[in-house]
């Protein structure tokens, strides 16, 4: 994959990551990608969010903020959960296994 | 008012997709997600360009709606069938402006592209070629509508439901955690208003929950149901959804939309603002 565009990786022209606390991670099964899930962001509490849906690389992408966070990952390949806790910004990465 | 004068379910769209005189119009924020396939027959509205002016910020003038709807190839009494991504909340949007311009025979598809997904219902990528129309869209029907100085007026008197996340009602977050968060206005809410998140109204698969789940829900919440009220969030998409539930699944009465919601709001010179949760 040397010199292949990260997509996991790929932000908004414009993002700062010394002030953006981005989630990103990838939905998987397996060894393979899974696309168009629905992936949620829950907070510390378990409360809902956002949602997006995974690319065809089974990525996907979040602004959040320090602290607790869930994302869990509903597909028509099963579902399953993550947590995450990043205690400042900067980019945090995670994996989703469903099934 | 019952769940099917508003509501279709997928099994039931999935029956009438070539029905005559219904029509399924898909509404995503990702304005792109209906190229990448769609319910058969469907037609496309895409949100940013078509369900506001494109200068001014506003809804489309009666004449635009009218426009939209006869280039879409609409009539005036078919039975519209909106549905879209993100648990519906773009297609609630439109749902709102058909119900302002008068378009009254129109219905949210339960669940969305979401549960229509999931269920492995079928998509196609071909886009579908109605023949154009003439439209008549009747004048706005502003009582489902509030605008900024009624919203002022509306502290502490009538119901206000902020539908936000949690972190956006106290001001942590300015936007919903899948947009960045730099903006231009001030976080917070509007005072004495009820933080209800839209999502608690929906289940996993993006369908709305049962009547008495909902009922139980704002009740809990402090909801008045003795009172009017004014239900918003970031940009009054997300509040289309909480105000079908009020409105058009629990049959409130008096039940507006503040589409200007919080970059107006936030934006505004002078008017009080609260932060932190209640």
């Amino acid at each position: 994959m040397c010199g292949a565009p990260d997509q996991a990786v790929e932000l908004p022209a414009g993002t700062d990551l010394t002030k953006e606390t981005v989630l990103t991670g990838r939905v998987v099964a397996g060894d393979e990608p899974v696309g168009g899930a629905f992936v949620r962001l829950l907070d510390g509490t378990g409360e809902f969010t956002a949602e997006v849906v995974s690319s065809a690389s089974g990525d996907f992408r979040f602004f959040a903020a320090p602290g607790t966070w869930t994302v869990r990952a509903l597909s028509r390949r099963g579902n399953g959960e993550s947590v995450l806790t990043p205690a400042s910004p900067g980019l945090h990465r995670t994996e989703i296994a469903v099934g | 008012m019952s769940r099917e004068d508003v509501l279709v379910t997928a099994d039931w769209a999935e029956k009438n997709l070539g029905t005559e005189g219904v029509v399924f119009l898909e509404v995503d924020e990702d304005t792109t997600a209906y190229d990448g396939g769609h319910l058969p027959g469907a037609v496309k509205i895409n949100w940013t360009t078509e369900l506001q002016d494109e200068v001014r910020r506003d809804i489309p003038t009666q004449e635009q709606f009218g426009a939209l709807l006869s280039a879409k190839g609409v009539k005036n009494d078919d039975l519209v069938v909106l549905y879209g991504g993100n648990n519906n909340w773009f297609a609630a949007y439109a749902y709102w402006e058909f119900k302002l311009y008068g378009h009254e025979n129109v219905k949210l598809l339960d669940g969305g592209r979401k549960k229509w997904e999931l269920d492995g219902r079928t998509l196609t990528t071909e886009v579908a070629d109605r023949t154009a129309t003439s439209y008549s869209a009747k004048p706005a029907d502003n009582s489902i509508r509030a605008l900024r100085d009624e919203v002022v007026a509306a502290i502490d008197t009538k119901n206000l439901v902020d539908v936000r996340s949690p972190d956006e009602f106290s001001g942590k977050i300015l936007a919903p955690a899948h947009l960045p968060q730099e903006q231009s206005q001030r976080p917070g809410h509007i005072p004495s208003a009820i933080n209800i998140p839209w999502s608690k109204a929906a289940n996993e698969d993006g369908t709305f929950k049962s009547d008495e789940e909902l009922t139980a829900l704002y009740g809990e919440a402090g909801f008045d149901a003795g009172k009017s009220t004014i239900a918003y969030c970031r940009i009054g998409e997300r509040s289309s959804h909480t105000w079908f539930v009020l409105r058009e699944l629990l049959g409130h009465g008096d039940v507006k939309n503040y589409d200007g919601s919080w970059t107006e709001y936030g934006s505004l010179i002078g008017v009080p603002i609260e932060l932190g949760a209640h």
